[in-house]
């Protein structure tokens, strides 16, 4: 048991701190300062610049082109690149479908996708949800019907983030009617530009537009974009559920909140006095911070065991739920730091189009963020899902 | 960075799991609890045999651990099995200060204290001082060579046992001040000692002590005059930790028995772990189990810091084992239902013992706000 980093880990930590000094672009870390929204160009940008430095698929084997580094090097580069407000590096490519082509795929695909990914060639979007078919995804109603050759694909994909940007998609889709519902699901790669493809933007409560709908009329896909075999859909959707999640618990993300918080609880003003200063706001922001301590250990425990080779099952989902609520909770706290300023409609796409927002503590759209984050204890599985898992796994008999 | 323990922490653990396991059932603790003394000297001395007293202390001071996370095994077992053997009080504590700060001769005392064979207790708090360690009224007064302690300690645990006592008085400032502390060491007998004993509710005894002009020499002294404070303050997050420790395996104990009860214990034709509402519930407080862990191994890894950062990391543990622990304690009586409210089921004692820890050095709010002030610092 030792909490200290060795010589190795602090010298990387330098490394990736000198890296992010030097290579990140300052309009990219003022947008995120500044909860700004990011255009595909900015994030292609970042993409490219951590592709140069070898250091975008962190999590690939080297035999893919990938870092293959550590837990504990994940941990660091996650907390210093959200201390210098890097945007955060989109994932349905890198570490949501890669991690499923290099373990599934056939040898052709993991040839021609993988590159891609890394190139920045294909922007992924993932296609699971459906307007039926949310926490119990398995009845899903998408199908892809075998016609020679190709798949004739109809249904429709929901909360599908990004979409607007992407030139892929990986989907569930049911190739099985007649068998029971995880027997009957299928994963395929679909190109968005194929004719019966449409998307529409869904405008979310804190006005931006990040989701979409996606509509399948007909569409033609080629049989060998089928990932493994036709009906083992649902073990390699799960396999990228749980597998991939290494910054599931945002220990990153709550980290730059919290100092967030603090900034704007120092220069907002209560009684005459700091709001900082308040005995009540301070006990909050003091019990977000050691609920965070503990996470952020919590969380390196779980990687560690992670990189010793044990598949983290039960522990993701405690992550999951433990680690959205303390980023929620400090969502909450910024909302209240900003006082009445946080009134403004000050949606991060508004905030991006306008420099001058009234506020003078400088927020940024905090209230409009605390209603995005919403999204965190409902995605990726809803929390209740999470529980659910738990008390499955761990209650045993009382199945 | 690493979380495993070492090979010898883990046999530790393993051997010291293994002696509770056999000799420590519900029955046999409950036996104790009911007993004169309010632990049972077999035990004691069962342990001492083991190593576990020697594991408390470093091999510069006679034994063979001394390190955090040598406290954080050790405790965590004995929360695990709901011991109340007072090895906080007589080795943590009092042994601790006399190993920090005791002179040669006294020192000799530690290899007593390992071998099983002497009992100690740290009278320190005060009616009036609450958590604060530097609010010590007790006076220590020259008299000719001698010195002279008058005052009244406050729920001084293991004190009817202890063979010697080691009391803290002022010697100089005023209530509130660190400066003028000092420590004395004072045997049991004494005279103008005064013992008065009680049962404590989770289990153990303690008893206030009033000290009427008892009367020591020089030699009494633990380190120097009024300088006691930072060894004092140093001691107790070493304590706190090792508390914290113990509720943790407490914890352990409480949810293992839960989730056993959910599984089995059926009602309208099902267990009730099947139940959503108990399923969810049980599912926050494993959540919040690995949280007290890791807060556990924050305190632990810190304590070799510097004072700021030990104190912090020290009382952002105990904050969070308070309100983990309500939760746990609360949580898992509730889902028991009755059961739980008797007094020969192992979890109402666990639950009690978890409780009311956060009464010993610091509760969450006087935590909450150490920890506001540390970090502003």
């Amino acid at each position: 048991m030792d909490l200290s980093y060795t010589d190795e880990e602090r010298a990387f930590r330098e490394e990736v701190r000198q890296f992010l000094a030097e290579k990140l672009p300052k309009e990219l870390s003022e947008k995120v300062r500044r909860g700004q929204e990011l255009t595909k160009d900015d994030h292609e940008r970042w993409h490219a610049i951590l592709n140069d430095q070898g250091w975008l698929a962190t999590n690939w084997p080297k035999e893919f082109g990938g870092a293959a580094w550590n837990a504990v090097q994940r941990h660091i580069f996650e907390e210093e690149a959200a201390a210098h407000h890097a945007p955060r590096i989109v994932p349905f490519g890198l570490s949501m479908l890669a991690p499923v082509l290099q373990k599934f795929g056939s040898k052709e695909q993991q040839d021609y996708w993988l590159p891609r990914i890394l190139s920045g060639e294909d922007w992924w979007c993932q296609g699971y949800s459906e307007p039926g078919a949310g926490s119990d995804l398995a009845s899903l109603k998408t199908t892809a019907v075998k016609d020679g050759d190709h798949y004739i694909v109809n249904g429709q994909k929901t909360w599908t983030t990004l979409g607007q940007h992407a030139n892929m998609i990986f989907c569930l889709v049911r190739t099985d009617k007649d068998v029971k519902q995880q027997e009957g699901i299928s994963f395929l790669l679909i190109d968005m530009e194929t004719p019966g493809i449409t998307v529409r933007p869904i405008i979310l409560l804190d006005g931006g537009a990040e989701v979409n709908e996606v509509f399948f009329d007909n569409v033609k896909v080629p049989a060998e974009n089928l990932v493994g075999e036709e009906n083992k859909g649902w073990t390699y959707a799960k396999y990228l559920l749980t597998h991939e999640r290494t910054n599931i618990a945002g220990v990153g993300f709550s980290q730059a909140g919290l100092s967030a918080v603090k900034r704007i609880a120092k220069s907002e003003m209560a009684g005459g006095r700091p709001l900082i200063e308040n005995p009540h706001f301070a006990a909050r922001v003091a019990q977000a911070e050691i609920d965070l301590m503990a996470m952020a250990t919590t969380n390196l425990r779980i990687i560690s065991k992670a990189a010793a080779g044990q598949a983290p099952g039960v522990e993701s989902s405690m992550l999951k739920v433990k680690g959205t609520i303390i980023r929620q909770e400090i969502n909450d706290l910024a909302r209240r730091a900003a006082g009445i300023y946080a009134m403004p409609f000050a949606s991060e796409a508004v905030a991006g189009s306008n420099d001058a927002l009234p506020d003078p503590n400088e927020a940024g759209p905090v209230a409009a963020q605390y209603f995005n984050n919403r999204k965190l204890s409902i995605f990726g599985g809803s929390n209740e899902i999470q529980r659910q898992i738990i008390a499955k796994t761990t209650l045993g008999g009382a199945k | 960075m690493n979380f495993d323990l070492t090979e010898e922490r883990q046999m530790l653990q393993d051997s010291l799991r293994r002696f509770l396991r056999d000799k420590y059932d519900t029955a046999t603790r409950n036996g104790i609890l009911e007993s004169e003394a309010g632990f049972s000297a077999d035990i004691w001395n069962g342990l001492a045999e083991l190593g576990v007293i020697g594991a408390l202390f470093t091999e510069e001071q006679g034994g063979f651990g001394g390190a955090g996370f040598d406290i954080a095994v050790v405790f965590e077992e004995l929360g695990r099995a709901g011991v109340v053997e007072p090895l906080l009080d007589s080795a943590v504590l009092a042994g601790g200060l006399i190993a920090d700060l005791g002179s040669e001769a006294q020192q000799e005392h530690i290899e007593a204290l390992i071998g099983g064979a002497l009992q100690l207790a740290f009278a320190h708090g005060e009616p009036t001082s609450r958590y604060d360690l530097e609010r010590v009224t007790t006076t220590a007064s020259q008299n000719g060579g001698d010195i002279v302690l008058n005052g009244r300690k406050a729920v001084v645990a293991n004190a009817e046992a202890a063979d010697m006592l080691v009391v803290s008085a002022r010697e100089s400032g005023e209530a509130g001040d660190q400066a003028g502390i000092s420590l004395f060491l004072v045997p049991a007998d004494t005279k103008g000692l005064t013992v008065t004993g009680y049962a404590l509710l989770a289990g153990g005894r303690a008893a206030e002590v009033t000290l009427d002009d008892v009367t020591l020499p020089e030699s009494a002294r633990l380190g120097e005059a009024g300088k006691a404070f930072d060894a004092i303050e140093a001691r107790v997050a070493v304590a706190t930790t090792a508390l914290c420790a113990e509720t943790l395996g407490a914890m352990e104990t409480a949810c293992d028995l839960t989730r056993e009860y959910l599984g089995t214990r059926k009602q309208f034709g099902r267990p009730i772990g099947s139940f959503q509402a108990l399923a969810h519930r049980m599912s926050d407080l494993l959540i919040d189990l690995e949280q007290a862990r890791s807060a556990v191994i924050n305190a632990a890894g810190h304590l070799a810091d510097d004072r700021a950062s030990r104190e912090r990391h020290v009382s952002a543990a105990k904050n969070l084992m308070g309100r983990v622990g309500r939760l746990v304690a609360e949580d898992t009586i509730q889902m028991h239902g009755g059961i739980a409210m008797t007094q020969e089921y192992e979890l109402a004692h666990i639950a009690k013992r978890i409780t009311m820890a956060d009464h010993r050095f610091g509760d969450i709010d006087h935590h909450l706000e150490r920890f506001i002030a540390l970090s502003a610092a």
